[in-house]
């Protein structure tokens, strides 16, 4: 167990509710959910394997105090971002936002799954986009196609040659990108220092929330 | 002065030489002809997409978005701000909404801010540029500039997700949002009623978990052949290029034959109003519209 996660659990008392509902984004919402199933039946993912939660029973094992099982889970990485839950919510349950702070908040104490492809790109895309201040396709594909080593890397290179040489074509993909001629912000400094101290403070309101729940 | 102003948020993937700068000049095209002026918002950033949720944050996120409102209130004061991509969108609308609606999160905002010597008096407004076409201008006023109508041409209307959900335009449903049909008939092509005009194309999933992206794009595009649609036509830049770069996977996983063309609005807008191949960006589609091609003359 990291420090942050044994921190967290201590001072929430492993009242699991609570510290999702003051550290995860919106999770405040997670008592509203009634079990209807609405979301889990809306999902386009939960058709396919490796979801071994969806929405309504991350709901209800955090009601539970399950907190490794869902802090563990896959469930809030099918997410798409496609929003079906969120509109069809009869409690007007903003799902999908729920689902994306729980996720953040499991990889932000250091318990998300090991490996999970998406919370990869979700990492890549977002230091990807921040270097510059906007998003450098090239590079953003080489990093996800080599996360696990050259060998594999070249494989699904080569796999997607065909495509990507439609897109040069296309001028829809531009190699150069790769060498980092890509397009940048011209105040990346800026964007950096502003960065910068949105995390420390994000840090910092979490971490007040956490202090007041420890002495209660 | 030009009918209309905007301040223009093009977003990383609408850039010259990236994945969607087809529908950039299309967008350009077509605003020319509706004597729409976009200004770009100087040194504009990404909005984050959906995807970046786990590393982000709740506040950076929000301060990206903040950094393109200030921009654009301090360089284009009073404009709305205008978003091509759906993703863009929808990030800058989700953080106007929190901004606007948490005194603590706006507080903080401004104070990231202050370190790029910004900050923000009034969020501008926000539309995605469909919202500027059929709520600014109206129908009416898109069909007076067609000079050659798409006639006999049939297309699925792909709305997908982000600019349908979960803001959506007004007036439409989640379920079954009407707009990209009326959009197709106003310059004069065929909308084809498919069963999925509104089903996710796996979004950033086709990056991270292709065989679930695709297994659900093969869907979409399958219902359209159904249908009896010649091409697929969307308003965003994501559901464009999953549902088109990835035909040929699909074909090879599944044995199918898959080459529908996929469309940008604007481009079939483009095209009805007199624009050449050129101007609408169709050497850029990867599975050539060779009938549009033709068309363009």
């Amino acid at each position: 167990m990291s420090n942050l996660n044994e921190q967290m659990a201590d001072r929430y008392k492993n009242n699991f509710l609570k510290e999702i509902e003051e550290q995860a984004e919106m999770g405040e919402w997670v008592k509203m959910c009634m079990q209807c199933g609405l979301c889990s039946g809306s999902c386009p993912t939960h058709f396919h394997s490796g979801w071994d939660h969806p929405p309504q029973e991350i709901f209800m094992l955090i009601r539970a105090g399950k907190r490794e099982e869902v802090l563990n889970s896959q469930g809030m990485y099918m997410c798409t971002s496609c929003y079906n839950c969120y509109v069809r919510c009869p409690r007007k349950v903003p799902v999908t936002h729920v689902m994306h702070g729980i996720a953040e908040y499991a990889y932000r104490i250091g318990r998300a799954p090991k490996a999970q492809p998406t919370l990869h790109l979700s990492k890549t895309f977002w230091t990807n986009a921040t270097k510059y201040g906007r998003v450098n396709e090239v590079q953003l594909t080489q990093s996800l196609y080599f996360k696990d080593g050259i060998g594999s890397g070249i494989k699904k290179a080569m796999e997607m040659q065909k495509e990507a040489l439609g897109l040069v074509m296309a001028g829809r993909l531009n190699p150069m990108e790769a060498l980092g001629m890509g397009h940048k912000c011209k105040d990346v400094s800026g964007i950096h220092k502003m960065l910068a101290k949105a995390e420390e403070l994000e840090a910092k309101n979490k971490a007040a929330k956490a202090d007041t729940a420890g002495k209660e | 002065m030009a009918r209309k102003e905007y301040a223009f948020y093009p977003g990383c993937s609408s850039q010259k030489g990236a994945s969607a700068s087809n529908y950039l000049v299309s967008v350009e095209s077509m605003c020319k002809t509706l004597d729409i002026k976009m200004t770009e918002i100087p040194d504009w950033n990404c909005c984050g997409a959906s995807v970046s949720y786990a590393e982000s944050g709740e506040l950076p996120r929000h301060v990206m978005n903040a950094r393109n409102f200030a921009l654009s209130e301090q360089n284009l004061p009073g404009q709305t701000i205008v978003a091509t991509c759906a993703a863009c969108w929808l990030g800058a609308r989700e953080s106007k909404e929190r901004l606007e609606h948490s005194s603590g999160l706006m507080a903080d905002t401004q104070a990231a801010l202050k370190e790029a010597g910004l900050n923000i008096k009034v969020i501008p407004e926000i539309k995605h540029m469909v919202e500027v076409l059929i709520e600014d201008l109206g129908y009416d006023e898109l069909k007076k500039p067609v000079k050659k109508p798409l006639d006999g041409m049939k297309f699925a209307g792909y709305v997908g997700c982000q600019t349908n959900r979960p803001f959506g335009i007004a007036n439409e449903s989640f379920e079954n949002p009407m707009y990209l049909d009326r959009l197709i008939e106003t310059v004069g092509g065929e909308a084809v009623p498919y069963d999925q005009k509104v089903t996710c194309c796996g979004g950033a999933l086709a990056f991270s978990e292709p065989e679930k992206a695709q297994a659900q794009i093969k869907d979409i595009i399958e219902s359209a052949y159904d249908s009896g649609a010649e091409m697929l036509v969307t308003p965003c830049p994501l559901c464009q290029a999953n549902t088109e770069v990835y035909q040929g996977q699909i074909n090879k996983k599944y044995g199918t034959k898959f080459n529908m063309p996929v469309l940008y609005y604007s481009q079939l807008m483009t095209l009805a109003y007199g624009g050449s191949a050129k101007e609408a960006g169709l050497k850029g589609n990867v599975i050539r519209a060779t009938k549009l091609e033709q068309f363009a003359g």
